[in-house]
């Protein structure tokens, strides 16, 4: 009689919004959780630390305190020219967590915008747009950004927002970043739009003199929003991996200004002598990029379970 | 299918001409070439002048572009700057096959430039892709016949920290373990930089030494990828109808597991390489310069920061054409593979 008297319960409770779904699917996602914690923490780090020492004091070199280990006064060591490391981890950690944000945020509104109209209007636009995209995936994209990052590199002046300066190669790594990661994400929403416009509610919507754009970016986006924001979050670690490996080169942000990328420039001629260069850096990146994509698993678990094969 | 491979074809025309004209218009405008030249020595200007007219440099962009691209052999050029064009044009341009010569190696044609480091990026690639393909086969299959187990678990979260682990991560730390702390601590230890050791030779022992760590590296990045991938795959096979039906007639497990299940499943593992290959050029990249390796990664990181447009077109036209050749491929064998599939 217990599980007639509990189901007459489940009858008198109110259904669950597709909101409380959600988070019931994601909460079962252990590692999600676990990724958000993490990225919660990561950001107190990057931002919280700031309180602690200032951008000058990240900045300042100390030739006689060069490529010390990890010390007293310096739990994280010192650099080749005597910066302190912990310091430029939490400066360069606001950097790249904004790159990978900014770049992630670029490439999801080229990625929709190509998607949405070479899906919605078809015919000459689309094919266009799609041969566009077809010869941006045919170079890989490091080489891409390399070409790109030299192209750009120095063209654009430094700049102060907020009374900080940034070096101008963050905006231009940003760009480069969205500029040459969009095209899997414009592709998953042309497909989605092809199927969806196809649906009764968009028949309606043009019947009684809806305008084009409404109809795109009000009826039929939000109904392919769910695998839009599991690829803008996985875009973000993307994105901060990408800022790493085009830094790692020598060609992304420049100094002073640190990255957790930038910081591994030149890291490989001291893997023997001074392992704490790449270290510390690497561990953040990886423990970020790591973090992002459980998060992006479990928002895929919760928004869209039909795009699971298992 | 002939129909649809020239169809295919063909609409590769267009998309290589677009590509090549994007970078080669990029690419003329990352720098001078004729900075380096000089060595230390700062170039004199008349030799800076005469320079770019050799090299064609003094031309407008899309002069120079149409010589890349159809060669100026039918034409003259004005070498001395005397205003009367008297030489004759040597190029024959990308379309009959002439990708020019590189700047920085003066007169060398860009294709023995490649010719020379392919191989070893070639050694390195197929190496750790076939690696990859056996590791993730056994780890795959392994993990999706014992879903939820204990090892199906730990396997899972590996390849998710396989997955987000930069490769340069990955290789400065196996060189810190495998080179340097071996050394450290006196046990047998792996070089980590060139292609032989040069007191040796190049003996094939040295080289498959100094492979050890590159292809331990690259691999460990994408077997996380493939084994998550063929879990998937085989999981959703080992639920097919067929596989009930094979178990029910008696058939010995490793029958159905290898002939009925992973037959079918390795179909769409079939795209995923075939897709990936060209790409693995792209990891040669950071790979290649950690380990100091001879390939073309190396080579295009080298020839971009001086600016020398005909080998990095070179090099970005190929890995252009491997990828449309690749896919185009894949789709065939997928086609073969399936015979469900029809492109007509």
């Amino acid at each position: 009689m217990v599980g007639v008297s509990r189901s007459v319960d489940d009858l008198l409770t109110p259904p669950l919004t597709l909101r409380q779904l959600m988070w019931l699917r994601f909460r079962r996602h252990k590692m999600a959780l676990f990724g958000v914690a993490m990225l919660i923490l990561l950001v107190i780090y990057s931002f919280g630390g700031a309180f602690f020492f200032s951008e000058a004091y990240a900045n300042t070199t100390n030739t006689k305190m060069r490529l010390q280990p990890p010390m007293a006064g310096h739990p994280f060591g010192t650099d080749t020219v005597g910066r302190d490391i912990l310091a430029r981890t939490i400066y360069g950690g606001q950097i790249s967590l904004i790159i990978g944000l900014t770049a992630a945020l670029v490439e999801t509104i080229i990625g929709v915008l190509v998607g949405a109209l070479a899906g919605y209007y078809g015919g000459l636009l689309d094919s266009v747009l799609m041969r566009v995209t077809e010869a941006m995936l045919s170079v890989p994209q490091l080489f891409l950004l390399i070409v790109m990052a030299k192209f750009f590199g120095g063209q654009i002046p430094d700049l102060t927002v907020m009374g900080r300066t940034f070096s101008g190669s963050v905006i231009v790594i940003i760009s480069i970043i969205g500029v040459t990661s969009w095209m899997y994400l414009a592709r998953i929403v042309r497909a989605e739009f092809l199927s969806l416009k196809e649906n009764e509610f968009v028949l309606a919507a043009r019947a009684i003199g809806t305008p084009r754009w409404q109809i795109i970016f009000q009826h039929i986006l939000p109904n392919s929003i769910a695998p839009i924001i599991v690829s803008a979050t996985l875009g973000v670690a993307g994105a901060i991996g990408t800022e790493a490996y085009i830094s790692f080169l020598g060609m992304g942000v420049r100094p002073p200004t640190a990255t957790w990328g930038n910081m591994l420039d030149g890291a490989y001629n001291y893997i023997e002598t001074a392992p704490w260069l790449w270290i510390f850096p690497g561990m953040l990146i990886v423990l970020t990029v790591l973090s992002i994509n459980f998060v992006g698993d479990g928002l895929r678990d919760a928004l869209d379970p039909r795009s699971r094969a298992t | 299918m002939t129909r649809y491979v020239i169809r295919r074809l063909l609409q590769a025309i267009p998309l290589l001409l677009f590509i090549s004209m994007v970078l080669f218009v990029l690419m003329r405008n990352i720098g001078d070439p004729l900075a380096t030249m000089g060595g230390r020595r700062v170039t004199r200007s008349s030799d800076r002048e005469r320079l770019t007219r050799q090299l064609g440099l003094d031309k407008p962009l899309y002069v120079q572009y149409f010589y890349w691209l159809i060669g100026n052999d039918w034409t003259k050029m004005d070498l001395d700057g005397d205003g009367v064009a008297e030489t004759p044009g040597r190029m024959r341009g990308v379309l009959r096959g002439d990708f020019g010569t590189s700047l920085v190696n003066r007169g060398k044609p860009v294709l023995e430039v490649i010719w020379e480091r392919l191989p070893n990026t070639l050694l390195l690639m197929i190496t750790s892709e076939v690696v990859v393909i056996l590791c993730a086969l056994v780890v795959g299959v392994y993990s999706a016949l014992r879903q939820y187990s204990l090892t199906d678990q730990i396997v899972t979260t590996i390849s998710f920290f396989g997955y987000s682990l930069p490769i340069f991560f990955i290789a400065l730390l196996s060189i810190y373990i495998f080179a340097v702390n071996f050394k450290r601590w006196g046990l047998p230890y792996l070089p980590a930089v060139g292609m032989f050791d040069p007191q040796v030779g190049k003996t094939p022992s040295q080289v498959i030494l100094h492979m050890v760590l590159p292809v331990f590296s690259l691999s460990f990045i994408y077997l996380a990828a493939y084994s998550r991938y063929i879990r998937s795959t085989m999981l959703e096979v080992l639920s097919q109808d067929y596989i009930r039906t094979a178990k029910s007639k008696g058939l010995p497990r490793r029958t159905i597991i290898f002939l009925h299940a992973l037959k079918n499943a390795a179909l769409p593992i079939v795209t995923v390489v075939g897709l990936d290959l060209p790409f693995l050029l792209a990891g040669a990249v950071v790979t290649e310069r950690i380990f100091a390796w001879p390939g073309m990664g190396r080579l295009f990181l080298d020839h971009v920061s001086r600016a020398d447009t005909p080998v990095v077109m070179g090099i970005l036209m190929l890995i252009s054409i491997a990828v449309i050749v690749f896919q185009l491929i894949t789709d065939i064998m997928y086609a073969w593979l399936d015979p469900r599939i029809r492109y007509d």
